[in-house]
């Protein structure tokens, strides 16, 4: 049995700035051929000075081939002042929640194009609880991790509340980094 | 025994003494291959409390509907193998039970039908095997403590069949929900590890809701009319329990039992379990789906002029899942690792008692005495892992 919940759906013409014929036929272009689904993202992080660290964004890989970004993108990193640093960029932390903020967000817009619904705003607040007794080495029993995080979405748009709600969940099921901070990643660290 | 016919039917179930009846009323020469006894599953994969999900007056075969006094009733396990067994005598079925089919071998003009020595040859062959009737063990299963039982709903048949101690099910729609709450009920300390299910009330305005999904079309449905084929074929089982008085039995009732939530079990670490923590967003999936799915019931009575036949809409909605449940039971879960952590070492007695407070599982490890390892019961799970401790404090 089929259940009732499958939706057929009907694309009403929105423009929310997603190529929505592009994402489908990627799916049906993977589908047939899954090694071209194999993507290596990169980052190359340089030490600058103290907890400041900048980390690169520029190559990576995927469809078989290597590609750049259209141009390096940077991203500085640093621990603040009530930690007794300079205060030169973005907590490691902060910067984990804007890419949990940065997928969840593109999902939304994907998701509510492909139901034909028109955003005007949408606007993600992001906040993750931290015990800092974890990472400080205070407690072993701390985790060093977030302890709970909640995204909470402004959304305006031409739909109901439900439809919104929908459109975040479905959001969540198809987020990479959402699926990378909810569950175990195995993480090899080593030496060049 | 061995043979040529025109269908072999593979599996004396539902499906394939109903095939078996349309062939022998069409004159079509066919044997059915059956790896046990008629209604194989029904007598050997069942637990013992099971009834079906779906109403007596659902229960048809070619030729026979159900005319017993109780049509909104639910059969028993005990009550559909004789009902197959019955059926089976009353269109004198051709079956051989006792055949386990091991291969099937395309040929020329048909195919070959391997089960020991014995080969049967025919030009069409129908797989009547069940749409669920081998377990589907997640993958960390094998990675489980060998302290641990662990068994399948193929495998389950009671709380007594249990060591003492608490247990983790794992999946969330009927078999799931229906063991967990059988474990609850037994005074188990019981955690339920949820992932995507689809959340329906048993009965909506007066009416089962197997009787609506029949009323909207819902059951007419084909593959080949939904968007997404493969999406369909993967959506779960409605989480339902039949029985008498009918009742909903959804997550709501099993936190009300005492049971924790957890997300879905995606690693083992060392004695931890460990949860996907995206717990919130598949309860809220689950409702925001059953949301749906009542509107369109609503609809359908707008449209069919059915309102002054059946009970309003809104004091007949089920309340939401109470998704803050899980978050304040730091008591059964330990927000430790990735996701939710279920602490879980392997000579714990009760580690997850409010007793031991946060489940600190260093205290609680002094507190129970280790037992030996023993070998694990069951096979490996399918849609449920038992995940059970069996120490004894």
């Amino acid at each position: 049995m089929t259940t009732p919940t499958t939706e057929t759906i009907d694309v009403p013409s929105v423009d929310n700035g997603i190529d929505l014929d592009a994402l489908l036929e990627a799916r049906e272009a993977l589908t047939a051929d899954p090694a071209a689904a194999a993507f290596v993202w990169t980052a190359t992080c340089e030490w600058v000075n103290g907890t400041h660290s900048r980390t690169t964004i520029e190559p990576y890989y995927g469809l078989g081939e290597h590609h750049q970004h259209r141009q390096a993108f940077v991203i500085d990193g640093d621990h603040p002042q009530t930690f007794a640093s300079e205060d030169n960029g973005a907590t490691p932390t902060e910067i984990a929640l804007a890419a949990l903020a940065g997928c969840l967000t593109a999902g939304v817009a994907s998701v509510a194009t492909r139901r034909g619904i028109q955003l005007r705003r949408v606007t993600a607040v992001v906040e993750g609880d931290l015990d800092a007794r974890g990472v400080i080495g205070a407690d072993p029993d701390v985790r060093n991790g977030f302890g709970g995080i909640r995204v909470r979405f402004d959304i305006d748009a031409d739909a109901s509340r439900d439809e919104l709600a929908a459109v975040v969940s479905q959001s969540q099921k198809r987020s990479a980094v959402y699926d990378a901070l909810t569950n175990p990643t195995a993480v090899t660290v080593g030496l060049a | 025994m061995s043979g040529t016919t025109d269908v072999v039917v593979i599996g004396a179930g539902q499906a394939g003494l109903a095939i078996s009846a349309l062939l022998g009323r069409s004159g079509v020469g066919h044997v059915v291959l059956e790896r046990g006894a008629v209604a194989n599953s029904w007598r050997a994969e069942r637990w013992d409390s099971l009834r079906l999900l779906t109403p007596n007056w659902m229960t048809r075969l070619p030729g026979l509907r159900y005319e017993g006094d109780d049509p909104d009733g639910f059969m028993t396990t005990d009550e559909v193998v004789d009902l197959l067994a019955t059926y089976r005598r009353r269109i004198a079925a051709p079956v051989v039970t006792g055949v386990t089919v091991d291969s099937v071998v395309p040929r020329v003009g048909g195919f070959d039908v391997y089960a020991g020595w014995e080969r049967w040859s025919s030009r069409a062959v129908v797989v009547a095997t069940g749409a669920a009737s081998t377990p589907r063990v997640p993958e960390v299963a094998s990675e489980l403590p060998d302290h641990l039982d662990h068994l399948t709903s193929l495998t389950y048949r009671n709380p007594d069949q249990l060591a003492d101690g608490a247990v983790l099910v794992v999946g969330a729609s009927a078999s799931g929900v229906q063991i967990a709450d059988e474990l609850a009920r037994s005074g188990r300390e019981v955690v339920l590890s949820v992932g995507d299910h689809v959340r329906v009330p048993r009965r909506y305005r007066e009416r089962d809701i197997h009787w609506w999904l029949d009323a909207i079309g819902a059951l007419d449905e084909r593959i080949e009319d939904t968007s997404d084929a493969r999406r369909a074929m993967r959506s779960p089982s409605l989480q339902l329990v039949g029985g008498s008085p009918p009742r909903d039995l959804d997550t709501n009732t099993l936190s009300a039992l005492g049971a924790g939530l957890v997300g879905r079990l995606v690693g083992v670490a060392g004695s931890h379990a460990q949860c996907a923590g995206s717990l919130p967003n598949m309860l809220t999936a689950a409702d925001l789906k059953q949301t749906r799915l009542l509107d369109r019931i609503d609809d359908h009575v707008e449209q069919h002029d059915f309102a002054s036949e059946v009970d309003p809409p809104g004091p007949a909605r089920t309340e939401p899942t109470r998704s803050d449940r899980h978050d304040t039971r730091p008591e059964a879960l330990h927000h430790r690792a990735v996701g939710h952590r279920i602490s879980a070492p392997p000579s714990v007695g009760r580690p997850l008692t409010r007793r031991t407070g946060r489940g600190d599982h260093p205290r609680s490890r002094r507190r129970c005495r280790a037992r030996p390892v023993r070998p694990r019961r069951a096979v490996p799970t399918p849609a449920e892992v038992g995940l059970h401790r069996r120490c004894r404090s």
